[in-house]
């Protein structure tokens, strides 16, 4: 599935529930399947500024895609991280880097989280896509 | 009911913002340690200043600017008298705590030299621990540490043997913003006079809670923030002695802070006016006047009372969550709670308890240190103030069950 595609999946995922609490509930229970990155990888180097809690992002390809692993101290914030790499993983980084994130909206989340919390999304999307620049450059 | 002489639900209508929803549910604001509410009475003060009397002070010949001045000066004359300070000149207004602390570490500067000794407490923002670091780069003097205990008290006993005819200067909290915890001001002051060093006190958090006479305590330094006792944001004060006032340099060049100017030489105003550079905020300095007005109306015994009561009914409700932990459980506390869910990040509960309409402060609540110290990445902290209520208690526990339920 490309990018646009899984979005819509989430988008979808998410308008079956009428309340920010099953929404809430739901993002947890999707941090739980989040692809946990490896220990050595926990470094502050991985670490994402701008967060509350800690979110550590570590990337690298599997062919011409990238990969991501991720984790967190926070429970919600794992939840937040796990959907952005849902979206994201096993992407070519040239797609990652032209990806849009309406969805983020759409699925009520800048909009229901606190605006510190909002800044830590920008945070890891920013991230994210920089990884991704960083792999294209390589891939070229 | 919690006991007390105050009419709670009267004392709220004074504060409309209590009245509104967030997220769709009636606002529990609990984050009073960061920021109080401001009253009717206050916000009133601010328009009628805008409405009928704005000019700037102290220099002007028309009666606005005479108006504005005289309640300005009323203002410096209530706040002189709330904390019992011997002159009014010995109040000096400034942009809040943080201000008046960088004014003092910076007059500081030419007073130190190397082998100097700055004490700190183990409980201090970080407002109250990087001036001294950077007062202490810049004249090569010690910085020293207050240890705390596992209570959130200090050790006294250390504290006295760090005291040395080294010491120039010690520097401490009144009352700890992620704590609660009530410092023993008067044994600190009193140590640190025996070895003839300056003592300031950071009044920030206490100052809503505890009416503090600044003559009896023998302070040199005190400061306190408006918006943490009802009055607006960027206002406060720094108390000083006049002997040390006198002595420390002016802080900032400018406008109403000089008796004359040439090219060649600039002689300072008197004191209040060497530190109070440029147009002050002088709509905030008269609510500030306001504000204790109306915190005195109120009677700071009857909130100590009350609040405490708040303090002891919410301790013991959180206490029965499992695994609940209060960081803080000093034995003279203000009403603030710092509690962790084991297993749960302070910011998840912050995050759910603010879709409940409850307001919180989840982190290291600028104090680091203190997080280090108990090893935790931050605290979920709830602070009561006079217009909480214990319904409000009950939300907050019930919230915290339920984030707990959710995030476990």
């Amino acid at each position: 599935m490309n990018i646009q595609d899984i979005q819509e999946e989430i988008v979808d995922e998410f308008s079956m529930f009428d309340d920010w609490m099953q929404r809430y509930e739901y993002m947890i229970e999707l941090g739980k399947s989040l692809p946990l990155i490896e220990e050595q990888y926990k470094t502050d180097d991985n670490l994402i500024k701008g967060c509350q809690s800690k979110v550590w992002v570590h990337a690298e390809l599997d062919g011409d895609k990238l990969v991501f692993t991720a984790d967190s101290d926070a429970i919600i914030t794992k939840g937040i991280i796990a959907i952005l790499i849902r979206a994201f993983s096993n992407q070519k980084p040239q797609d990652i880097i032209d990806a849009n994130t309406d969805f983020i909206d759409e699925i009520g989340l800048k909009e229901h989280l606190s605006p510190t919390r909002a800044n830590g999304l920008v945070s890891m999307i920013k991230q994210l896509k920089l990884y991704a620049v960083a792999y294209q450059t390589q891939l070229k | 009911m919690l006991e007390t002489s105050l009419d709670i639900q009267t004392i709220r209508k004074d504060f409309p913002i209590l009245a509104r929803t967030v997220h769709g549910q009636p606002l529990v604001y609990l984050d009073n340690a960061a920021t109080s509410q401001t009253p009717n009475q206050v916000v009133n003060v601010i328009v009628d200043y805008y409405h009928r009397y704005n000019a700037n002070i102290h220099r002007g010949v028309h009666t606005l600017s005479q108006e504005a001045t005289d309640a300005y000066e009323v203002a410096r004359q209530k706040i002189q008298k709330h904390f019992n300070i011997g002159k009014s000149h010995e109040v000096i207004f400034t942009s809040g705590t943080t201000h008046s602390i960088n004014l003092v570490a910076t007059g500081f500067t030419s007073f130190l030299k190397k082998g100097d000794e700055v004490l700190v407490s183990a409980m201090e923002h970080h407002s109250n621990i990087v001036p001294w670091q950077m007062l202490c780069e810049r004249t090569g003097a010690t910085l020293k540490v207050i240890p705390m205990n596992m209570e959130g008290e200090l050790v006294m006993e250390k504290y006295h043997n760090l005291l040395s005819e080294k010491t120039k200067l010690v520097f401490c909290n009144h009352v700890s913003n992620a704590l609660g915890t009530v410092n023993p001001i008067e044994e600190i002051i009193e140590g640190a006079h025996k070895v003839g060093a300056a003592v300031l006190i950071d009044g920030a958090q206490a100052a809503a809670h505890i009416k503090s006479d600044l003559q009896a305590l023998d302070v040199d330094f005190y400061t306190v923030s408006a918006h943490k006792m009802c009055g607006p944001t960027g206002v406060g004060i720094l108390y000083g002695k006049e002997a040390w006032l006198n002595k420390l340099p002016p802080y900032q060049g400018g406008g109403e802070m000089i008796a004359e100017v040439t090219f060649e030489k600039t002689t300072y105003a008197d004191l209040p006016h060497k530190f109070e550079a440029g147009t002050p905020n002088i709509c905030g300095g008269i609510a500030f006047g306001a504000a204790l007005d109306y915190m005195n109306q109120l009677g700071f015994d009857a909130i100590a009372q009350y609040e405490d009561e708040l303090l002891q009914y919410a301790t013991e409700r959180l206490l029965s969550i499992e695994g609940l932990k209060i960081y803080g459980t000093a034995k003279h506390k203000t009403s603030v709670i710092s509690f962790n869910i084991e297993g749960v990040h302070p910011y998840d509960i912050g995050t759910i308890l603010d879709k409940l309409g409850i307001a919180v402060r989840t982190g290291h609540h600028c104090a680091q240190p203190i997080m280090d110290f108990y090893k935790i990445p931050g605290t979920v902290r709830a602070s009561f103030s006079f217009y909480n209520t214990k319904e409000e208690v009950d939300k907050l526990v019930e919230g915290v069950k339920r984030a707990k339920n959710m995030l476990l």
